[in-house]
């Protein structure tokens, strides 16, 4: 039994009929939008996030330009229709930070450096929040930028694991996050094994700590295989016009 | 040479993929890259394998100037020596009012605007492209200056290698069955101008088109001719 009651986990399943290490039913778009350089949508479970990307630009404020690499910009935004009860559109502290730590998830990988004085702005928009947002927008926001056709090193893919009534699970959603004891999203760069993100909230042993980050990679390197194909099948779906 | 390929020319490859381990030249230094003597591609692309060079064309990307391009360049602004002109590079790049005229230009008694204003369609060379990622153009040479007609299209630079296709052979097929006058600018800009009728150039225009979507499927050369044949007896222009 979970803090207030809720029971989370019956049997071998999760309160949503998954498997332990089971991750939600994922989708993934790109090329949605027409005036942006790159954009992609990527759906995790009930969870819906649109990322675009525009630039290498000039930005309108030439102060945030850095002389030696691409400044990059990003927006996380939570529409205010995407949770149950409306959400105040004007940014909260939350989303401040949350944009602040997916930026700093892809700025390893974006080769900035080759476009000196210009900025790479990156908007990612939660059309539904279900848990998990955080990680689906750094999968989002990286198909996004490889669409865009900006060199990145390798694409991050992202996931969160969770600890729910005493259990290590992958890909927890919002009703496993709210009464959950630990939540951990990791982004990662698998071809590099680089770690870009790493985060949590709650109480892990080290044990459980390491079990907890195997399990991510092994979700990890799902959604990266997915991010991969769906990149290829934008061209591939592409037929010859008789 | 010691050198492990992982994938085959042509492939489509994706950003992070692992193209071969060893020594090798890179072709294309912005869309591959190495550590450790492992090298990955940073883009969507065509891996590009020939001999010991390895590169990756980018099926996405933006245009990077180098001096030579010859761009087409939409007036953005009008200042007092120079014009300010959009080639869909990351900045924009500068015209010198000295240079458009060919001779030393008063600011006080001449206006700029009276020769180039905002949305003239200018082609041009690139001059410089300074350490500030400043773009300089001229249009100094034969055929250089202000376009006056024609039709502009606009496709990504990405593809502008297919259009001219290897050793020029797309672009003279383009020419040649469609009579037309066609100039393609390294920024993705091309200039149809001179057709024999508005249908002539609309095939021309649907053609690129068909270039810019198929782009990375081979054989795109012979699928060119035959749907410009097929435009042309459908709209009755084929003669003989």
């Amino acid at each position: 039994m979970g803090k207030g009651g809720v029971k989370l986990i019956e049997g071998n399943l999760r309160h949503d009929g998954r498997r332990f290490d089971e991750l939600r039913s994922i989708s993934m778009t790109v090329g949605v939008l027409k005036n942006s350089n790159g954009s992609a949508i990527v759906e995790y479970g009930r969870t819906k996030v649109l990322a675009a990307v525009y630039g290498p630009r000039e930005p309108p404020a030439k102060h945030v330009l850095l002389p030696n690499r691409a400044v990059i910009r990003c927006r996380y935004h939570m529409a205010p229709f995407s949770t149950h009860e409306r959400k105040n559109p004007a940014p909260s502290r939350r989303e401040i930070e949350l944009s602040k730590v997916i930026r700093e998830a892809l700025e390893p990988v974006v080769m900035s450096e080759l476009y000196p004085r210009t900025s790479i702005d990156i908007f990612i928009e939660v059309i539904n929040a279900d848990g998990g947002t955080r990680t689906a927008s750094i999968t989002a926001a990286s198909l996004a930028l490889a669409d865009a056709g900006i060199p990145m090193r390798d694409l991050v893919a992202s996931v969160a694991v969770g600890k729910v009534d005493g259990v290590l699970v992958l890909d927890i959603d919002e009703v496993e996050d709210m009464y959950g004891e630990a939540d951990m999203p990791v982004a990662m760069a698998p071809t590099l094994r680089w770690i870009t993100m790493l985060q949590l909230n709650g109480v892990l042993t080290h044990e459980e700590f390491i079990q907890a980050l195997n399990l991510a990679k092994k979700g990890i390197e799902v959604i990266y295989n997915m991010q991969k194909e769906v990149l290829k099948k934008k061209y591939l779906s592409i037929k010859v016009e008789e | 040479m010691s050198m492990s390929l992982y994938v085959q020319n042509r492939e489509l490859v994706t950003p992070g993929q692992l193209l071969c381990e060893g020594k090798v030249s890179i072709s294309t230094p912005t869309t591959v890259y190495c550590i450790n003597s492992k090298c990955y591609s940073a883009v969507v692309g065509l891996a590009d394998i020939e001999g010991d060079k390895i590169g990756v064309i980018p099926l996405e990307g933006f245009y990077y100037p180098k001096v030579g391009d010859v761009v087409i360049g939409i007036i953005t602004s009008v200042g007092l020596t120079s014009w300010e002109v959009d080639i869909r590079a990351l900045h924009p790049a500068v015209l010198y009012a000295s240079d458009f005229l060919n001779r030393p230009l008063n600011p006080g008694r001449e206006v700029l605007s009276d020769y180039l204003d905002i949305g003239d369609v200018v082609l041009a060379k690139v001059e410089n492209v300074g350490r500030g990622r400043t773009i300089t153009l001229s249009v100094k040479g034969k055929g250089f200056g202000k376009v006056c007609k024609g039709s502009l299209v606009e496709i990504s630079s990405a593809k502008v290698p297919r259009v001219i296709g290897r050793k020029g052979s797309m672009l003279q097929l383009l020419t040649n069955e469609c009579k037309c006058e066609i100039i393609v600018a390294q920024n993705g800009r091309i200039l149809i101008d001179n057709c024999p009728s508005k249908d002539f150039e609309e095939i021309a225009i649907l053609a690129i088109k068909k270039i810019e979507k198929e782009a990375h499927i081979s054989g795109l050369t012979d699928r060119v001719k035959e749907f410009i044949i097929k435009e042309k007896v459908r709209r009755g222009l084929f003669v003989g």
